[in-house]
């Protein structure tokens, strides 16, 4: 056996880990090695020195300030009564929570883990719901509300939309591949991009839209000025962007949808709108929750279009806790930083997590592809 | 069978169809022209309030071309080259790992111990410990911290403990699309500097590959899974190896998929602002980069962006007109499939 044979040979028993190696270290390289240097920042102040920096252990009080301390305003929110608008979230998050426990009980599968997880996914969510409640009244929302509202209203909009315009696409029209062309373009455009442009879209004296604007009497109002409009505008350019990717996914679904159920269906003199119900809909609804779950796992990093658009202002309204971060990381307050960053991490992973395992599994599981 | 339902929609609800799907056009493609529009407008034309079209509202000037190209020259053209090189390389690197490792999970069956995970973790902290506390310089620490984990693994390889299985590892793979990239691109950051690769091409490319890559697995995984399995099993009788058959059997059928991810893929590096800002200064700049700088003292200089954002975006649409038969083919595959 030369070297070179038993070489091969080598190469062919350990396949399998050759191909998956170069992955796993990347990812512990650049990924999870980060992520506990990052937790040490958390703890830790950081100052630059004369000869470099150093890092001091202190604790929880990064955490502290964002949660309780002099930074809670710009972290959480300014804390006053809550609106008729906030007793309706909170009511809505109640009813929502409600449903989970119900069809948990009623599944007959109640274990341990499965209960622990409950209890962390319902009990994050209770409290970004009271979070926002709370925090409502003059819109003085801290980051963590505002990336909330990005990704609640946001991937909202940009679904409703999408698999509007998806559906509409997948009937039977003249110049199909000319509108997903068209339709797919935003989502190869820079996001810094799409954020000037908007400002020039929504210049209310100087864009394109300003003559509406003035015959509207809205001459002299600024968007940018206001909390609110503000965080719609950014809003708006968001789902400019995205709205094609979830177009384009749920085209797809619906294109690959049952046919021959359709027309025995319609045959049986099924209408339009029972046919939709009742064979479209639960034939795309595993393609539609996971679509929900890529857009919300992408739009909890927003900051590209706070940052250009709004520069997160007007004082601290529209920005994203990505933008948050890095800011503080900007005035060199690392700590803070890795601080924002992480309860940002532990906020996206509980939602996501919990919405694959609470919405997305059992879909695909009620469609027979697990 | 179609042409038949086509029939039954009434003229009304085809008109209604239309005017929404010429609707939205409209609201694509009119920020669109709005940006090509404003890069031949003279900065005077873009303050004196609207003007909608050229020749009769306004007089087109290239002046703004002229300036990103001519004036500005080679600063225009380094960030563009930058974000080329780092765009494709990224590119290419992501999709060679993420393809052989979602191949090695669609096919093979990989079982490693919880025990190895463990303590391979906890030299992680080790070494992150040593480093942290200022000890020992980086290469100590990394080599001690694998020093521990060999040692420990060969003194604990008769310990029984659960297994995990390729379920498990494809979630942890691709859960790491999860992580926001502010999270990581600290440490990254100080890393880098550390090892002096910092505003480096290298640097962002690492990067970009790392942050791409779970999209990769999570979209080719599908794609392998679904190729007939009885091809490749003949040829393992014939003796050919796992490479070579990954080569040249599979590697030809997932064309359709690779080409679309890797499309998807290149346009999030082309685009990507927020990492490139952390990792790069002067010499590493990407394009993006270069569109937020004309931001400046004087305000924003729309005519100039305007140039920069037209540059980004037609590189990219041709290139997906040119693949759009794929695209549909393998993006949609994947992804439908979930």
């Amino acid at each position: 056996m030369t070297v070179s044979e038993r070489f091969d040979g080598f190469l062919d028993r350990n396949a399998g880990r050759l191909f998956i190696l170069p992955a796993v270290l990347l990812i512990l390289a650049f990924s999870l090695f980060p992520l506990i240097i990052s937790a040490w920042l958390a703890v830790s102040r950081f100052k630059i020195g004369r000869d470099g920096f150093t890092l001091t252990y202190i604790g929880e009080l990064n955490f502290k300030k964002l949660f309780t301390g002099s930074q809670q305003f710009h972290f959480l929110g300014t804390f006053s009564s809550i609106t008729l608008t906030g007793w309706l979230i909170l009511l809505v998050t109640a009813l929502l929570i409600g449903a989970g426990i119900r069809q948990w009980l009623r599944s007959g599968r109640l274990t341990v883990l499965g209960g622990i997880g409950r209890l962390i996914a319902f009990g994050t969510l209770a409290a970004l719901a009271w979070v926002f409640a709370s925090t409502l009244q003059d819109g003085r929302l801290g980051s963590l509300s505002t990336t909330l509202f990005y990704v609640v209203v946001g991937v909202s909009l940009q679904f409703v939309i999408g698999t509007g315009l998806a559906f509409l696409c997948a009937q039977d029209i003249r110049g199909r591949s000319f509108f997903r062309l068209v339709f797919f373009i935003p989502l190869m455009v820079t996001p810094v991009g799409i954020a000037y442009t908007f400002r020039m879209l929504a210049d209310m004296s100087l864009g394109p839209f300003s003559p509406l604007w003035k015959a509207a009497g809205f001459g002299d109002f600024s968007w940018a000025a206001d909390p609110w409009t503000a965080r719609l505008v950014i809003v708006v350019g968001d789902s400019w962007q995205w709205i094609p990717f979830i177009f384009i996914i749920m085209l797809a679904a619906f294109e690959s949808q049952p046919r021959d159920e359709i027309e025995a269906a319609e045959l049986d003199g099924a209408g339009p709108w029972r046919v939709f119900r009742d064979i479209t809909w639960p034939s795309v609804a595993p393609v539609a929750a996971t679509v929900v779950l890529i857009r919300v796992i992408e739009a909890f990093k927003i900051v590209d279009l706070p940052n250009v658009l709004t520069n997160g202002g007007p004082g601290i309204a529209t920005e994203s806790l990505t933008l948050h971060a890095f800011i503080e990381w900007r005035a060199l307050n690392l700590g803070g930083s890795a601080a924002v960053a992480y309860t940002l991490l532990f906020v996206s992973t509980v939602v996501c997590v919990a919405f694959f395992q609470l919405v997305v599994r059992p879909m695909r599981q009620a469609r027979g592809q697990a | 069978m179609r042409e038949r339902r086509l029939g039954e929609m009434s003229p009304l609800t085809k008109l209604v169809v239309y005017t929404l799907l010429i609707g939205w056009s409209l609201v694509v493609l009119f920020p669109l022209y709005w940006v090509v529009i404003t890069s031949v407008k003279l900065p005077g034309q873009v303050g004196d309030g609207p003007d909608y079209l050229p020749f009769i509202d306004f007089m087109p000037s290239l002046h703004a071309w002229r300036y990103i190209f001519v004036d500005l020259g080679s600063d225009t053209f380094r960030p563009y080259l930058n974000s080329l090189i780092i765009a494709s390389t990224s590119t290419v690197l992501a999709m060679s790992v993420g393809a052989c490792a979602a191949y090695a999970l669609a096919r093979l069956h990989f079982r490693p111990r919880l025990l190895s995970i463990v303590l391979f973790l906890v030299a992680l902290g080790i070494g992150v410990w040593m480093i942290g506390s200022g000890l020992v310089g980086w290469p100590i620490a990394a080599a001690s911290g694998l020093a521990i984990f060999v040692i420990s693994v060969l003194a604990l390889s008769r310990v029984r403990s659960p297994r995990l299985g390729n379920a498990d590892i494809l979630f942890w793979v691709i859960s790491q699309r999860i992580l926001p990239p502010v999270v990581a691109a600290l440490p990254i950051y100080i890393m880098f500097q550390q090892i002096g690769i910092l505003d480096t091409h290298l640097a962002i490319i690492l990067t970009y590959t790392t942050v791409n890559m779970p999209i990769v697995v999570w979209l080719m995984y599908d794609f392998f899974a679904s190729i007939p399995i009885d091809i490749e099993e003949s040829a393992e009788l014939d003796g050919a190896s796992r490479f070579r058959i990954f080569r040249e059997m599979v590697l030809p059928l997932a064309k359709p998929g690779l080409a679309a991810t890797s499309l998807l893929v290149l346009i999030l590096s082309w685009n990507e602002y927020l990492l490139a800002l952390f990792l790069s200064t002067a010499k590493a700049q990407t394009i993006p980069l270069l569109v937020a700088a004309q931001n400046a003292t004087r305000g924003p200089q729309w005519w100039y962006m305007s140039v920069l954002i037209v540059i980004m975006i037609v590189p990219v649409v041709l290139l997906t007109i040119l693949l759009q038969r794929l695209i549909a083919k393998g993006l949609l595959l994947g992804a439908v499939k979930g």
